[in-house]
């Protein structure tokens, strides 16, 4: 038998616990995924494997229009919000503390901070009246509210990696004739590139997952991929849902690895 | 003969903080740098080496006070637009770029030819023997390679004046004095000012060709590594480089009385009550009673291979440290307990105001 | 004291931090931080026939919070069932935060004491869930537990039951469906607080004749605790403005403030009743944030 060694971090029950918890953690998920492939129109009762479900939401004209919706407003708003996410990130670090800095990383993260229900509802009534005021009723709400609210996302591994960066590698180019434009240009960006390509992916994730806001700032007919799905709650939810879900948390699973690839190799 | 100066520091003055929390990193220092020197900056941790440096680079500006180069007022200049570079304590080196366009960097960044640079960054290369890692990444070499690429760098756009941050601090003892000759051999080749920073006493003192001791943002001293030693001006620099012994002592005429009467020649323009400094290889110990000798007694002895320390007191209790050859094996030496007489070696003893 | 040099350098580049900020806060401010002021506006004015405003002031909106007015006398009541949704919110919110504390915290624990090696890959399974589209993670809760769904099915197919569980669109269901969609945020805190523990401290606790359950209490706890308020709040905070997890999992009664807020809006019932309730959740957030940064801080000087 075993010798039973006084283990100094064991408490009892608790790995019991941890391991239920990890189950239950990805059993639905799991669930959810198996049923895609579902042969038959239930997602309980299985009746065999295949791609028919995938193929039903490929030929599905909505489906098409509301993937292509979530990823024009997704790369929009990555791109938005990464640009002035990594400007603003350059402003508030790598100089000395300035009036107003705390008052900016507040203003930056306040995304994170309110509850996303009180945003859509401020955005539906703001852009309600300036789409009265405007008759503009296009995918341009969409991705103003989605760049704002996926500015913290991606300020936050980038102001990250501007932090751990080393502040010699500046003085040393400008020491070396660099102009301030060319520091930035030639040495700042290029180290920087990694934390601004996985902050944008957490932007485009973000805005990709959006629900709330999405629903109560889109016009009629611009469903995204989530506020369609929300929709297919009102009838028989078939194994279609299942496949757009697993399709999307694959691109989300890739993207996400990718990420932490990026982010932890840092030299 | 009157040498060209290159770098000069008017009253710089440096203050960091504001209210009651202000830190005088420079307090009112004034410094002339000759053109083609080894200056070394010593002084212990936070007492303003790295903050002068800064001011000359251009990455600070002075609270007040002027940095001049050859003559020119530069203290508003860039450092960018400074013909001065840095070699960073922590090297600094690009991560993403090659060796050789770290070394290449500030002559792109100053608009060179192409050929030129790619000429000039061979010949640097050469310089410190790393032509074979030309095409690798900096963080595939070893800390000492590292250190040769940071001086390539910043001696490449052939600069007047080389800053020098503590280069040799990260590196293993052998390595760092290996590099202390490569230092020295580039500088006497390139003929380029090296300003030198270093808490090190012993690197200052066999590399230098001046030595600026600095104390709590002051400039204490300026001069040779021997005028340091041996003619250092207050108790600060004294104690600072080497070891020394420290005797109270009154200007009497002719000389200064001891506290235990005895009377020591030396010269002293002060009056009153003094410091008399004197190296403890300076202190010779002769036979008990002879005539002129200060009469002590052996302590301890602490035995250090070729040189033996002997730990003596006077008669009033002041405790003198003699360095002495350790006798040979089977020869008898001083013993522990035994009454001895001291001497001074003639001109070694110095009187110092505080 | 600084010279005019230094104070124009300091000038500048207070000035560049500005500017480079100016485009990130100018986006927020139209696209989020200014239309919550709209929000405080609109919750005193008259509400409009179908919907919207009309302008005019009124204190309504913030007093049919709690009461509502007799159609034919017009005397004040309470109103009763705006009370059970503000009690359904705090309750089930409550329920939540204990319940992802129960399962996180050994699961954290277990994070923490695993090899250095293998620890990444845990946590990345935590980080997976936690980035995953919070609809498609309650989808996927929904298929598990509704009538036709997956349990059912096991259990009836194992003969343990003989007539379906009936979980789905009770408040049962939504505590389900909140715990298992905001476990990641208790987890991760915690791991942070577990990670920075040091267990040297659990062998002077031994050492000291404590009991594993006395060194749990005595030691672990009280250290750790930074974490757990954090984890808290983290969970507290969004279960309190959940709005997809009670719409999916509620149905149309079990509503939560959430969807109330929603109902006054998109139902075009009553605009300032719905931004009266908005600010109101806003205002219990910013106080559970304050609570949080107060503890963090004082967390962060343990023994001062
Ligand atoms: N940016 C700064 N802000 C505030 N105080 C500073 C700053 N830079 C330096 N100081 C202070 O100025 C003093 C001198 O610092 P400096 O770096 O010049 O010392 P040093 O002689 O280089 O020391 P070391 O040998 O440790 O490198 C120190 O007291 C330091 O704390
Ligand atoms: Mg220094």
């Amino acid at each position: 038998m075993a010798e039973r060694r006084f283990e100094i971090g064991r408490i009892p029950g608790f790995a019991t616990v941890a391991v239920a918890t990890f189950v239950m953690l990805y059993l639905p998920i799991a669930t959810l995924v198996a049923f895609s492939f579902n042969e038959g129109n239930s997602i309980a009762v299985w009746e065999g494997l295949s791609l028919h479900w995938y193929r039903e939401a490929w030929d599905n004209q909505a489906v098409k229009d509301a993937t292509a919706r979530s990823l024009i407003i997704a790369v929009c708003a990555a791109v938005i919000s990464t640009t002035v996410a990594t400007m603003a990130a350059l402003g508030t670090t790598r100089r000395a503390k300035f009036r107003g800095e705390t008052f900016i990383y507040v203003a930056i993260n306040q995304p994170l901070m309110v509850p996303e229900i009180v945003t859509a509802v401020a955005l539906m009534i703001f852009f309600g009246m300036i789409k009265v005021a405007t008759g503009y009723q296009g995918l341009g709400y969409l991705i103003l509210a989605h760049s704002a609210f996926c500015i913290p996302f991606a300020y936050l591994p980038i102001r990250a990696r501007l932090e751990g960066m080393d502040l010699s590698l500046e003085a040393a180019a400008s020491d070396l004739y660099a102009t301030p434009w060319k520091t930035f240009r030639h040495v700042t960006l290029p180290l920087l590139g990694p934390g601004i390509l996985a902050g944008a992916m957490l932007a485009f994730v973000i805005s990709l997952d959006d629900v709330i806001i999405t629903e109560f700032v889109k016009s009629g007919g611009q469903d995204t991929l989530p506020t369609y799905m929300l929709g297919q709650l009102r009838r028989t939810m078939t194994p279609e849902v299942n496949a757009i879900s697993t399709a999307l948390l694959a691109l989300t699973v890739m993207l996400l690895t990718a990420f932490f690839l990026l982010t932890r190799k840092r030299d | 003969m009157t040498e060209a100066v290159t770098i000069e520091a008017r009253n710089a003055v440096k203050a960091f903080g504001q209210g009651d929390h202000v830190v005088r990193a420079l307090d009112d220092v004034s410094i002339q740098i000759r053109k083609g020197e080894f200056f070394t900056l010593l002084g212990p941790s936070g007492c303003g080496k790295t903050t002068l440096l800064r001011l000359i680079a251009g990455f600070e500006m002075p609270t007040s006070g002027t940095i001049l180069l050859d003559g020119a007022d530069i203290t508003e200049l860039p450092p960018n637009k400074r013909p001065v570079n840095t070699v960073f304590q922590s090297y600094a080196l690009f991560p993403h770029l090659t060796v050789a366009e770290n070394v290449g960097f500030g002559l792109t960044m100053q608009g060179r030819p192409r050929a030129e640079v790619t000429a000039r960054v061979a010949e640097m290369l050469a310089l410190v023997k790393l032509e074979a890692m030309a095409g690798r990444k900096v963080s595939q070499l070893s800390g000492g390679q590292q250190q040769r690429v940071a001086l390539a760098r910043a001696l490449a756009p052939q600069p007047k004046v080389l800053l020098l941050d503590e280069p040799l601090s990260a590196l293993d003892l052998k390595l760092r004095k290996e590099m202390q000759v490569e230092l020295k051999r580039l500088q006497t080749e390139t003929g380029i000012t090296f300003i030198f920073v270093t808490h090190d006493q012993e690197e200052a003192l066999t590399m230098s060709d001046r030595i600026g001791v600095m104390s709590a943002g002051k400039l204490q001293q300026v001069g040779s590594p021997k005028d340091i030693y041996t003619r250092p001006v207050n108790r600060f620099v004294a104690s600072f480089i080497g070891e020394t012994n420290f005797l109270p002592a009154t200007v009497v005429p002719g000389g200064v009385r001891l506290a235990t009467g005895d009377v020591v020649e030396v010269a002293a323009q002060a009056r009153g009550d003094v410091t008399l400094t004197v190296r403890p290889e300076q202190v010779r110990i002769v036979g008990a009673g002879e005539a002129g000798a200060i009469a002590a007694t052996v302590k301890f002895l602490v035995y250090f291979g070729t040189d033996t320390h002997c730990h003596l007191a006077l008669a009033d209790g002041t405790e003198v440290v003699a360095r002495v050859q350790s006798p040979a094996s089977g020869e008898a030496g001083i013993e522990a307990g035994s009454a001895v007489g001291l001497r001074f070696a003639s001109g070694a003893a110095q009187v110092l105001e505080d | 004291m600084a010279s005019r040099a230094e104070e124009r350098m300091q000038r500048q580049s207070a000035r560049n931090g500005w500017l480079l900020s100016l485009p990130a806060l100018g986006l927020l401010l139209i696209a989020a931080l200014g239309p919550l002021l709209i929000i405080f506006v609109y919750s005193v004015l008259t509400p409009g026939q179908y919907g919207n405003v009309v302008w005019e002031f009124s204190w309504d909106g913030w007093v049919s919070i709690l009461f509502t007015r007799d159609i034919f006398d017009g005397t004040l009541g309470l109103a009763d069932a705006h009370l059970t949704i503000f009690w359904r919110s705090v309750s089930l919110s409550l329920m939540t935060t204990l319940a992802t504390f129960a399962l996180g915290f050994p699961t954290a624990w277990f994070i923490a004491t695993r090899p250095p090696r293998q620890r990444g890959l845990w946590l990345f399974l935590i980080t997976i869930p936690f980035w995953t589209n919070l609809l498609i993670r309650t989808f996927a809760i929904n298929e598990v537990i509704r009538q036709e769904g997956v349990l059912n099915t096991f259990l009836l197919w194992t003969g343990v039951i003989e007539r379906p569980l009936s979980i789905i669109y009770t408040d049962t269901a939504v505590l389900i469906g909140m715990a298992y969609v905001y476990l990641p945020l208790m987890v991760l805190p915690l791991f942070a607080a577990i990670d920075r523990f040091d267990m040297r401290l659990l062998e002077a606790g031994y050492d000291l004749y404590a009991s594993r359950w006395q060194v749990l209490r005595r030691v672990i706890l009280p250290i750790v605790k930074p974490g757990i308020v954090a984890g808290s709040i983290l969970v507290f905070v969004p279960s309190l403005g959940a709005y997809v997890t009670p719409r999916v999992l509620g149905g149309g009664k079990n509503m939560m403030i959430g969807n109330f807020i929603e109902l006054q809006f998109l139902a075009g019932r009553n605009w300032p009743l719905g931004a009266a309730l908005s600010v109101t959740l806003l205002l219990i957030v910013t106080a559970a944030l304050l609570i949080y940064v107060r503890a963090a801080n004082r967390g962060s000087n343990p023994h001062g």
